[in-house]
Parts: structure tokens; sequence; C-alpha cells
């Protein structure tokens, strides 16, 4: 779980934030120095500049700043240290690390969101190889590598070992491809790692005991989170790990840590302030009736707690055991917790300070009304589905969101999921709620109008654009028609990340969406009647944004390629899922992104690059 | 991508009577308990979901279930989705989990027999899994036109090959899988 500022709003990125923006922007064909040259090159002034830009993080500010005259941008290029890629095609590992020169941190983005609900074929690409082979000679001096949705392989993490002697913080979001054997070569040899976050990746099990493989003198590992990775570990390693990682603050179990082992693990690490943990359930081991610790009392113990998630397989009754921390959370992740109403109740009455919470609707409505009757300074809430279908049983609707609404004010970010929503109550948010920057409803019902009322949820996603001024990140579900995005075009100035499943009735949607917003960045279609006439009004504003990806709608491989054809710097793929090949000239998967390199050399053979 | 008709042709299930259920058992069986699976049970990653218009797995026309779940809908993403199944069914006890090791390769994998639905399922997530072919099965000839063989070590120590017998016997017997090359898996494809 993501509980630092960038996360919080799901969009921390900022247009146009990488060089191919901005070089594409200005129409240049190529990253050129020194044609012209100032007579009397001022190297005075340009050391001040370095000294200065030293202090300057902000990837916006460097790239406008690149932008002043060649000597400017040299400067910047050569004290950036951060290195953000949005759409890892689009530059070069080759062309950034000439670029860039002195790199210590670098984040890198490959697969589109939809890869996660398997809408895209398997090995799409996304490889993780050709970036670190070239910084492994680029920057021997980095220190911090975030990838998210990429293909990571155990051989690729062990170049990144070997490669970076002061290799300190190494997080994997959504990553797959590797496994423990690869984790145990991270461990073993990045004898400066500080982080080693694993978040949501697919972990292969290659029953390699990775926990044992850390320094044996001491670590200086402030975070280890292993929540998802799905193998059992060794936990009197563990238990020794921890005892010699004095500096630890972050620690996410895994399920398969009982409760009795977390206990032991806390009284050992009582400095810690975010813990996963475990699975919150007494290990089969224990005979029935066998005296156990009181839980309670690490709770009491670890007083700088103010994240807290895991609870994988919880059984209720330990739930009171974190009652002497709640006062002091900011961040409760429960979405993996089976828990009702009631159980929920004995819990969140006592945190006041909590800013992120994380549940399954299987709190209720009741539960929710619950949560906005405490958590006042609530930012972020996600809801998730126990029952993820759609014909289930939707224990939380309009209700949960209205109350909500009403208790949490400050309310930035949301993701809720229900099978019955109203119009009313979302408009009720959109009025209670300005502060609003992120708003992801999913009815899960396709097509599912007002239940009350049976109209579209127009006008409640027409309000949530005209009121939430703050408005970035949009993802919209029920029954919808094109005057849903026309409220979109015409108030969502904001919006740079829009999400669309089952919507709209005609070409005009996209449109309305395409023409109407400035700053659309990431735009992600499935299911929804768009055809290359929409398509086709998206030209003026395709460099702009980091990609677009449309599935299942009505687009044809000749709209496609005129779309190719008009504009160059832009890779645009065609992708093949399943099995057969198109009779027709249908297009299943369209995902085209902006990129100074052309078409890739590493697409499988079910993506076709017009 | 291979679709599950070519496989089932390759290996020709109905004349060796490979499929789910028992010899003798009709085919009424293999879709109840595929659909019962489809419903129960989300595939992981690599397979895919039942979809709405499954025209192309070439298995007769039959009343679909209630609702079809569509593929990657509702955007949950699969490890959320699992990790209520196998709380909610009961029935479902824990996978069967096996190991698997090619000839080879460095490290071995492990899984969960449970998930697959049968031998041609099977077969392509390990081609997946270690970026080989398997070559053409027949019952009297194992594996052709590949220097892969698919084996595994059944509850009596035994080496056998994947395919000779049922889907449901093989998943109760098979201890762990192996991936034999060369010579070694010619052997064991001649004459079972």
């Amino acid at each position: 779980m993501r509980d630092d500022q960038t996360e919080m709003s799901e969009d921390d990125e900022r247009p146009p934030a990488d060089p191919a923006a901005e070089t594409s922007n200005k129409s240049r064909s190529c990253i050129d120095f020194g044609e012209f040259h100032s007579p009397f090159p001022d190297q005075v002034l340009e050391n001040v500049l370095e000294n200065v830009l030293f202090f300057l993080t902000s990837r916006r500010d460097r790239n406008a700043l690149s932008l002043v005259c060649k000597s400017w941008y040299r400067a910047e290029a050569y004290t950036r240290s951060e290195l953000f890629i949005g759409n890892c095609y689009a530059v070069s590992p080759r062309r950034a690390t000439e670029r860039f020169r002195r790199v210590r941190s670098v984040v890198l983005k490959g697969k589109p969101r939809f890869a996660d609900f398997n809408l895209m074929p398997p090995n799409w690409g996304a490889h993780f190889l050709p970036w670190v082979t070239a910084m492994a000679s680029a920057y021997p001096w980095l220190e911090k590598v975030y990838l998210k949705r990429m293909s990571v392989t155990d051989e690729d993490l062990a170049l990144l070992a070997r490669s970076f002697p002061g290799f300190k913080e190494l997080t994997l979001v959504c990553c797959d491809g590797f496994g423990t054997s690869g984790l145990a070569v991270v461990a073993s040899k990045c004898r400066q790692l500080r982080v080693l976050d694993l978040i949501e990746d697919e972990v292969n099990d290659d029953e390699v005991d990775w926990i044992s493989y850390f320094p044996e003198t001491g670590t200086c590992l402030e975070s280890l989170m292993f929540d998802c990775v799905e193998c059992p570990i060794n936990f009197d390693e563990l238990e020794k790990l921890v005892a010699r990682s004095p500096s630890l603050k972050k620690l996410r179990l895994n399920r398969y840590v009982s409760v009795g082992q977390l206990f032991s693990l806390m009284m050992r690490a009582p400095q810690l302030t975010h813990l996963g943990t475990g699975s919150f359930s007494p290990s089969e081991l224990v005979p029935q009736g066998d005296q156990e610790p009181d839980y309670g009392f690490a709770f009491a113990t670890c007083r700088s707690l103010v994240c807290l998630s895991g609870f994988r397989e919880v059984i209720p009754d330990y739930l009171p055991a974190i009652h002497p921390v709640c006062a002091n959370l900011t961040s409760l992740n429960f979405s993996y917790a089976n828990i009702n109403a009631e159980q929920l109740k004995s819990i969140i009455c006592h945190c006041h300070k909590l800013q992120i919470f994380w549940v399954l609707d299987s709190v209720c409505d009741e539960g929710l009304q619950a949560v906005a009757a405490t958590c006042k300074e609530l930012r972020e809430l996600r809801v998730f589905p126990i029952d993820a279908r759609e014909d289930g049983e939707g224990p939380v609707s309009e209700v949960g969101l209205q109350a909500i609404s009403e208790g949490c004010k400050k309310l930035q970010s949301i993701l809720y999921f229900c099978q019955r929503m109203t119009n009313a109550a979302v408009i009720a948010m959109s009025k209670n709620c300005p502060d609003l920057v992120v708003f992801r409803l999913c009815i899960m019902g396709r097509h599912r109008p007002d239940h009350i009322t049976g109209e579209p949820m127009d006008e409640g996603f027409g309000a949530i654009v005209m009121n939430c001024k703050k408005l970035t990140r949009l993802a919209i579900s029920g029954l919808l028609t094109d005057t849903a995005f026309s409220y979109i075009g015409t108030y969502g100035k904001l919006v740079r990340t829009l999400s669309v499943a089952f919507a709209g009735d005609s070409d005009m949607g996209l449109k309305y969406v395409l023409e109407g917003c400035p700053r659309l960045q990431k735009l992600e279609i499935r299911d929804s009647p768009f055809g290359d006439l929409a398509l086709r009004s998206g030209l003026h504003h395709y460099y702009n944004m980091r990609f677009l990806w449309m599935s299942s709608c009505r687009l044809s491989r000749q709209g496609c390629q005129e779309i190719a054809q008009a504009m160059p710097r832009l890779v645009v793929e065609v992708i093949r899922d399943g099995s057969e090949e198109a009779a027709n000239d249908s297009v299943e998967i369209l995902y085209m992104y902006r990129s100074l390199e052309g078409p890739r050399e590493d697409a499988p053979n079910f993506v076709t690059i017009l | 991508m291979e679709s599950a008709v070519a496989y089932e042709s390759v290996l020709n299930l109905k004349a060796t009577e490979l499929r789910l259920g028992l010899p003798g058992t009709d085919d009424f069986d293999k879709q109840k308990l595929s659909s019962a699976t489809n419903n129960k049970r989300p595939l992981p990653a690599s397979n895919d979901e039942c979809r709405i218009n499954d025209a192309a797995h070439g298995e007769p026309a039959n009343a679909p279930p209630a609702k079809a779940q569509i593929v990657g809908w509702p955007p949950v993403r699969s490890y959320r989705k699992n990790s209520f199944q196998q709380k909610k069914t009961e029935a479902e006890l824990s996978g069967i989990y096996v190991k698997v090791s090619m000839d080879g390769a460095p490290y071995l994998r492990k899984i969960d027999l449970k998930v697959y639905e049968g031998y041609p399922d099977l077969l392509k997530a390990l081609e997946n899994m270690f970026k080989f072919t398997i070559g053409e099965y027949s019952e009297r000839e194992g594996y052709k036109g590949s220097e892969y063989a698919p084996t595994y070590e059944d509850k009596d120590g035994d080496w056998m090959l994947v395919g000779d017998v049922p889907w449901d016997m093989f998943m109760t017997s098979c201890k762990r899988l192996r991936i034999m090359k060369g010579s070694e898996a010619r052997g064991l494809g001649c004459g079972v």
C-alpha cells in the first residue's frame, strides 16, 4: 500500500514530464547539441546555474528550464539526478543515459494499467534488461530504482546487484518475471541496501531462502516490504534479520507469518512506523488451549506505528489487539480483511487521525457510516469488493457513499466498488468534497443505471467534473450516454487520467473528451462504441499524451493506419488478443504512445506496429 | 498464442479417452466441471477467463453459465480476487502444488495443478513458463517434434510421460514434474 504523498493522489506525474514530451511538442527531430555557439561562452554563469540547479528537484520546472537555451539545457542535464521515465518505450536507454550523465535515481514505468486486469496478452514487453544494461555502464553510482509494471528477470536483478556498489533503494510495483532467487542476489550483494519494497508483484517461488541472504553482520535496512511474496518465509532467519536491522522502520510481512510470529517480531522492532501484519491469524501448529501472548502488548510497545496493513487471513477475534495504536494511525489497510460492520466499528471509532483507509465492502454501508462519523481527516478511501463479480451481492451502495461525503469533507481521493448507485449520492459527494482530486467509481454491473430513478449516471459524473475543480483523475462506470462525455469535455479541464468502460453511445463521446480536455495524458477505454472518426478527432493532442488505450471498441486497421501515417512520432500498436487471427479489419486492442524512438524492436508476434 | 482447439486435436483426446472424468463418463460431466471451475476459480494471469463469445474454443455449444464473467471486469487485480475465492469455497481445498524442473534451467518453479483445466492448459502454461515448445503427443510415440518431453513422478516413484493417464488421475498422483531433454525423453516416450 502506498502511503506517501505521490501515491495518495494516484496520479503523481505532471505533464509533460519526460524528455520525449518537450521534444515532441517542439517538433525537434532530435536532441542536438552545439549547432549554435555563443561567441563568449559564459562559464561562470553556467557554474552558478549548476549550483542553483542542484536544488531544483521538480521535473516540470527542470524540463521548462532546459528549453531556455543550450547552455541551460546542458547545465540542467548535468545536474539532474532523478530520472523519471513515464513510458519505457518513449525514449531509449541510450538516449536517456547520454543526455543525463549523473543520475542517482531512476523511475521507470512500463505496461499500461489495463494489463493488470489481463487485458494485455502476456510477454508484451516492458523489459528492464536494456535499461539496467545501459545504466550499469552509465550510472555506476546509481542508488535508487523504482519500477512499475515492468518485466524484470532474476538475471536483471543480478546485474543490478553487481553493477551499483552504492545501491540503496529498490522498489518494484506490479512487476513480474523474477523470483526469490533474484531477491537473494539483491539481498546478498547490495550491502548498502536501505529499501527493498515489493508491492503487488508476482514473485516466482524458486524455493530459495532469500531472507537468509542479507549480510550477517548487520544491515542498513529501513524498509522491507514483501507482503505480495506468495511463498513461505524462513521465520527464524527473518527474526534474526529484524534483530540486526536497527534502522528498520517499515516492515510488511506476507501471509505466511502468523500472529504469534508477528508478536515476536514486533517486540524486537518497537521502533516500527509502518507494519504489514501478515496473516493475523494463528499458525495451525498452535495446539488448542495453549496460552497465547498478549498481542495488545506488542502494539502498545510499538508506539510509533502510524501505518497498518496486512490482515491477510484475519481472525476477527484478534483485531482488538491493535487498539493501542488506533489513535495515532494515519493509514489503515483492511482491504484483505473479511470483517463485518460491527467488527470494523470497534476499531474505527478510535481512529480519529486516519487519513488513508482501504477496506472491503464486507463492512457494508453501516461500516462506512462509522468511518464517516469518526474519520474527519480522511483524505483517501478505497472500498474493494469481496465478491468481484457483476452479479454479486453488493453490500455497499449509495448510502455508504453519501455518508462518507457528509462525514469526510477533506476527501481527496476515492475508489469505490459497488453494485448499485444513484446520481444523487454522486452529486452530493461533488458538493461536499470540493477537494477531490481522484474520483473512481466502479459500478460492477455493466450499463447499470441509477437504481432509484432508472436514469443514466450522466448527471452524477457531470456534477463531479463541474464541482470538483481540482479533479485530475476520473474513472466512470454504469449506464452512460454521450452526455456524460460532453460534461467531461466541458468541465474536466484539469483531467489528466480518464478511465472508461462500457460507456457512451457514439463517436461523439470520445470526441468531446479529446477536444475538450487539454490536460489529458492517459486515456484508457474498453468496450465502448468509439470508432475511427472519434480517433481522428484527437490528432491535435496525441503528442501531449503519454498513451491512449482502446480495446474492444469500433476501430479498424485502416483508421489506426491513418493515425500512424499522420503522426510519425507516435507508436501505434495493434495488439491481437486471443488465439485466432482477426478475420476482418477490426482492431482488438489499440495502444499508442508518443516516442522519440520509433517502433520498438522487442515487439512480440501478436503486436503489429503500424 | 495457440488455442485450446489446436491442442485438443494434437493430443487427440477423444481417441485416447483423455478427458476430465474417468473413461466411461460422458461429455456432460466435463462441461459441468469446466464451467463450475470457471465460476468458482478465476484463473491466473496467464490463462484466460471465460469469455462471452466463446466460439473459438471449439466446445460444443452449451448454455453458458447464468452470467459469464467478462475478462478483466470488474477491474480488480487477480491477486485480490483470488484471496477471497479460497476462503469462500470451503469445498476447494488448498491447491495441489508440485515442483516443476526443466533440464538445463537454473531455477525450478512451483505450480498449482488445480488451476489448469486439463493437459492442453497445463502444457501451454509450461511452455510459457520455461519458454520452449512441446511436441505433438501420441499415445504410442510420446512427444514428437521437440527435444523436450514433460514427465512426472507419480505416487509410486515412477517417472511417467505427462498425458498417459486421465487428467483427474494425473492430478492426484503427480508428485513432481520434470521436463526432460534429449534421449532420456525419447526413451520414456516409446512403449509406455
